[in-house]
């Protein structure tokens, strides 16, 4: 017998069947009526508004966040530009439409035509060929009064970026119009084609606060493509607004006592790691990004032998020269290999092997302890505690001081520096470590590279007693449409490794370097204020030969580095800061000023902050 | 091949397939005929291709008797599980979903196959235990498992048009073969626990997505505007259409997707309702057809595939049109025979050919 000849009932099965039969040809029938209502009944108010494809979208854009410093000075906002297109289906006939378009605004029409003429394959003929962007008042107002003589012309507004001050160029960045690399990446995920995103600074690690949602609506349009009704409406969602951490009056005077330098110059609150001021010399002008950036301009800025688009503070790596006798000395009174008395004596050099390593003073210091050692930045009292200490015991408390990492600052693109072990030199070089390295390395120079930024942290955590903050450069965000505001709170990343004795004896020794007989950086003295530094010069070992145009004003090319890192205390306010200045030569000469201004600056006019604090 | 099975063949099924193939050929070269890219315009041709190896498919389906299908069951559905899982693994990201996989110069959909194979497993397991007295909860427990694995994988990809034309299927082969009115209203009841704390369990923003797929209209930027626009694309068709190539919204490409989803809106602008309800009256002819094919057929495991293969193509044909009018939420279906795409077209004729061989060898076991 067949196993397929069930003997169940087949009658059954038809039953089932008759009744999914007429289930099938009433669904059917519903859909025969659906269309019989929108084709036969509805059909002659589609037929009219099909004529024109009437129904149109237009985009209605967010208007993006906007930034303030901390004390709420507004630093970039958004001002309407105008940007003229034509919509080629409504503007018949096009040539003459053109030709009063380029009469009326005294723009040449050739420029008009060559756009049209590239854009037509592509876009749809309702969809606006975008002509002039940002046009001025001027031409806005007489294509206004002549709408009536210009159909299918169509001005839209358009938020666009407005930097106010010129100033924090390097930490607030800029916008630019998304590369398709970005568009592909997924991480914005709401952006189109030719929009505007955050390319440096905040205004691209902050993007997706700052950012909005666009809206749109859905419009009916006449023949002439003029809107006759509003359909649906979604309202776009606004960016939130900002504060940084910056004082902007601090920033400026940070930026003018950098003007004509090539460096950079950092100043933290030292109680919580927020980025007071930040300077990176020369800077640039984020305006002309927005604004429509030439290839001559961008070329210019590229070539620049100075790296006006190098955020030196995050991104230069320096020797930190005599500023890493701050590690040295911590690292070696912490480890035991010196105390408080261990005195050392300089004669000028030191004799290790058949090497002869010089103390930066010919002269020599005499009999040094460790605390007139930072006093004076004598080498040869620090060649021996380097070598006391080894490579490898000084690089670990390099590393726990925060050197030789990113500090993790929402800025983008930061190096982390350079802290050399013998492990990394074998690694790097294939060859093993040489004692006399570490003298060098004892000192801040050889291999040893650090940031402006790292170093401030550092002075900040000396300054605090010992915690280490992760800088901070958002204050708060201020969420859009409504008052709640989201304070960041200072994030803690670490302690220095070091006793609060051992801690005090450092800080006598650069308390010295300000203020003592002997101090390097005298020059950082300011009545009614402590200042303690420590100044630093780094030699530069080689440089690249840059090109033939550049040669004489890089005459000085050779030159040393010039560091300080100090921090100043005022009553219970601290401020944290570090200064490089390229080829500035001697720390003491050409840093510790723009240092001690800064200080100053912050210390002596926050009085008046607070008194405009009270009072409100 | 036996005399008897040609003699039996079906020419009307046949003759109704190529009439729909006709339609969508003539109405897919007007689609595509205003598009900038050359490469577009001449996709007619690649899909009259795909028509022909179409045909070459059901003809191969037919040499090979359906009741081996029967015992092939597990097999196929072993098979389809498992490309489902490559392609979740290995398969190629399009618009942030995989779907395909590639395999040299082809490129295939898993969840096609895996669409097929559920419904032969699932006619096999209920051609077994099919009852007048309608099946118990624990009767269910396999098919569910059958059906949810598949689901699952497809919906990670994700594919929800798919995903819910399966869930579809099934739930029509079930409610076919007749469940218990007790387990009727226990699974009635188990839905509504799942979905109400469910529903109060979802983020804000996941309600919001779900509110929007169901009403097109709360996205007036998006799937709102596609269907407005649509809407205005049949309803200026009228009567007698525009004629054909006329259509307005389709040539200034008002209308998404054109040549897949909403083929049948560039159809009804250009023929009007003469020509809409040809179409609708076509394809009502071959869901009838199919489940006539069910109602001649003698043996149990070939009614219940004739009925999960006629579902395939009625759902899909519902939900496309559905969506396209603005009667059913907005997710991407092809319409059967008729959309551009090569794999929709070979699932349907793969149908077509289960069909066919269905109803030729429904005299083969006298």
């Amino acid at each position: 017998m067949n196993t397929y000849l069930q003997s169940f009932d087949t009658d059954w099965f038809k039953g089932r069947l008759t009744v999914t039969m007429f289930l099938v040809i009433a669904v059917f029938l519903v859909l025969i009526l659906r269309v019989f209502y929108l084709q036969i009944i509805e059909g002659e108010k589609y037929r009219q508004l099909s004529q024109n494809n009437c129904i149109r979208l237009q985009a209605i854009n967010a208007p993006r966040g906007v930034i303030y410093d901390r004390n709420g000075m507004l630093l970039v906002d958004n001002r309407p530009s105008f940007n003229l297109s034509i919509v080629l289906k409504d503007a018949r006939p096009v040539e003459e439409t053109v030709r009063k378009l380029a009469a009326y605004t005294g723009i040449p029409e050739e420029g008009f035509l060559e756009t049209i003429a590239q854009e037509k394959a592509t876009t749809p003929s309702y969809k606006p060929i975008l002509l002039q962007q940002d046009i001025g008042r001027d031409i806005l107002a007489s294509v206004e009064v002549h709408q009536f003589d210009l159909p299918g012309v169509v001005v839209d507004s358009q938020p666009r970026r407005h930097y106010m001050h010129g100033n924090a160029a390097h930490v607030i960045g800029y916008l630019g119009e998304i590369s398709p690399a970005e568009l592909k990446s997924g991480q914005y995920p709401d952006a189109r084609g030719g929009e505007f995103v955050g390319k440096f600074g905040v205004e691209k690690t902050a993007e997706s606060v700052l950012r909005g949602k666009d809206g749109g609506r859905q419009v009916e349009v006449n023949a002439k493509g003029q809107v006759i009704q509003i359909l649906k409406t979604v309202a776009a969602t606004p960016g939130h607004n900002i504060h940084l951490t910056i004082d902007h009056d601090l920033q400026k005077t940070t930026e003018e006592l950098l003007k004509d330098k090539v460096g950079a110059a950092v100043a933290l609150s030292v109680d919580t790691g927020e980025i007071l001021a930040l300077a990176s010399s020369p800077a640039f002008d984020q305006n002309v990004f927005v604004n429509g950036l030439s290839q001559d301009i961008w070329d210019g800025l590229i070539s620049n032998p100075f790296r006006p688009m190098e955020n030196k503070v995050i991104q230069g790596e320096y020797p930190p020269a005599s500023t890493y006798k701050i590690v040295t000395a911590l690292a070696g009174l912490q480890e035991g290999v010196i105390d408080e008395n261990t005195t050392f004596f300089c004669p000028g050099y030191y004799r290790f092997g058949d090497r002869t390593f010089r103390c930066w003073r010919r002269g020599g210091h005499g009999t040094v302890k460790v605390v007139e050692a930072l006093a004076v930045s004598c080498d040869v009292y620090f060649y021996q505690v380097g070598q006391r200490l080894g490579v490898d015991r000084l690089a670990e408390y390099a590393r726990a001081c925060g050197l030789g990492a990113p500090t993790s600052v929402q800025m983008g693109h930061e190096s982390g520096g350079l802290i050399p072990t013998s492990e990394w030199k074998r690694r790097r070089f294939k060859v093993p470590w040489q004692k006399g390295e570490t003298l060098s390395i004892a000192i801040g120079q050889g291999y040893n590279l650090v940031t402006p930024l790292q170093m401030a942290v550092l002075v900040s955590a000396v300054a605090n007693g010992g915690t280490l903050y992760q800088p901070m450069i958002l204050k708060s965000i201020a969420e859009a449409g409504s008052d709640t505001i989201h304070e960041t709170d200072p994030v803690p990343v670490g302690q220095l490794p070091v006793s609060p004795e051992n801690l005090e004896l450092v800080r006598k020794g650069l308390w010295e370097v300000v203020n003592g007989k002997r101090g390097t950086a005298r020059l950082a003295r300011v009545e009614g204020i402590e200042i303690l530094g420590k100044t630093g010069t780094a030699q530069i070992v080689s440089r690249k030969k840059n090109d033939q145009a550049w040669e004489k004003k890089l005459a000085d090319h050779h030159k040393p580095h010039a560091w300080f890192v100090a921090y100043g205390k005022r009553e219970n306010i601290g401020i944290g800061v570090a200064v490089i200045v390229e080829h500035g030569e001697h720390g003491s000469r050409t840093a510790a000023p723009i240092a001690r201004d800064i200080i100053k600056a912050y210390l002596m006019e926050k009085d008046e902050h607070e008194a405009v604090a009270v009072q409100q | 091949m036996d005399r008897r099975l040609i003699k039996n063949f079906d020419w009307g099924l046949l003759v109704l397939t190529l009439l729909l193939a006709g339609v969508g050929l003539v109405t897919l070269h007007s689609a595509v005929a205003t598009d900038p890219s050359p490469l577009q315009r001449m996709l007619y041709v690649k899909q009259l291709i795909w028509y022909a190896v179409g045909l070459g498919a059901v003809f191969i389906v037919l040499l090979i008797d359906y009741k081996t299908m029967e015992r092939w069951a597990y097999a196929i559905y072993g098979g389809a599980i498992g490309l489902l899982v490559c392609v979740l693994l290995f398969g190629k990201f399009v618009g942030g979903s995989r779907r395909w996989l590639e395999l040299g110069p082809v490129s295939l959909q898993p969840s096609e196959v895996a669409k097929i194979a559920v419904i032969v497993l699932l006619a096999r397991y209920y051609s077994r235990v099919v009852k007048a007295e309608g099946l118990t909860l624990r009767e269910l427990f396999l098919p569910f498992l059958y059906v949810v694995i598949p689901f699952l994988l497809i919906v990670q990809q994700p594919d929800l048009g798919t995903g819910m034309v399966v869930f579809l299927i099934s739930a029509s082969m079930t409610l076919f073969v007749r469940i218990e009115k007790r387990t009727f209203l226990c699974l009635l009841l188990v839905a509504v626990m799942v979905a109400v704390p469910g529903w109060t369990l979802l983020k804000d923003y996941q309600r919001q997505r779900i509110l929007t797929f169901l009403n097109p209209d709360r996205d007036p930027l998006g799937a709102g505007y596609h269907i407005i626009q649509s809407k205005i694309a049949i309803g200026s068709g009228q009567i007698s259409g525009k004629g054909m190539m006329q259509g307005t919204q389709n040539t200034l490409s008002f209308l998404p997707e054109q040549h897949t989803d909403f083929i049948f809106s560039v159809l009804a602008e250009e023929w009007g309702f003469a020509g809409a309800l040809v179409l609708l009256l076509l394809f009502m002819a071959l869901i009838i057809w199919g489940l006539n094919i069910a109602y001649r057929c003698k043996d149990i495991f070939g009614k219940v595939l004739s009925v999960g293969v006629t579902a395939m193509v009625f759902w899909q044909t519902v939900i496309n049109l559905g969506m396209v009018m603005g009667l059913m939420p907005v997710v991407g279906v092809p319409l059967p025979l008729i959309s551009y795409g090569g794999t929709s077209i070979l699932t349907i004729m793969i149908c077509i050919g289960i069909l066919l061989n269905v109803s030729m060898r429904r005299f083969a076991i006298d």
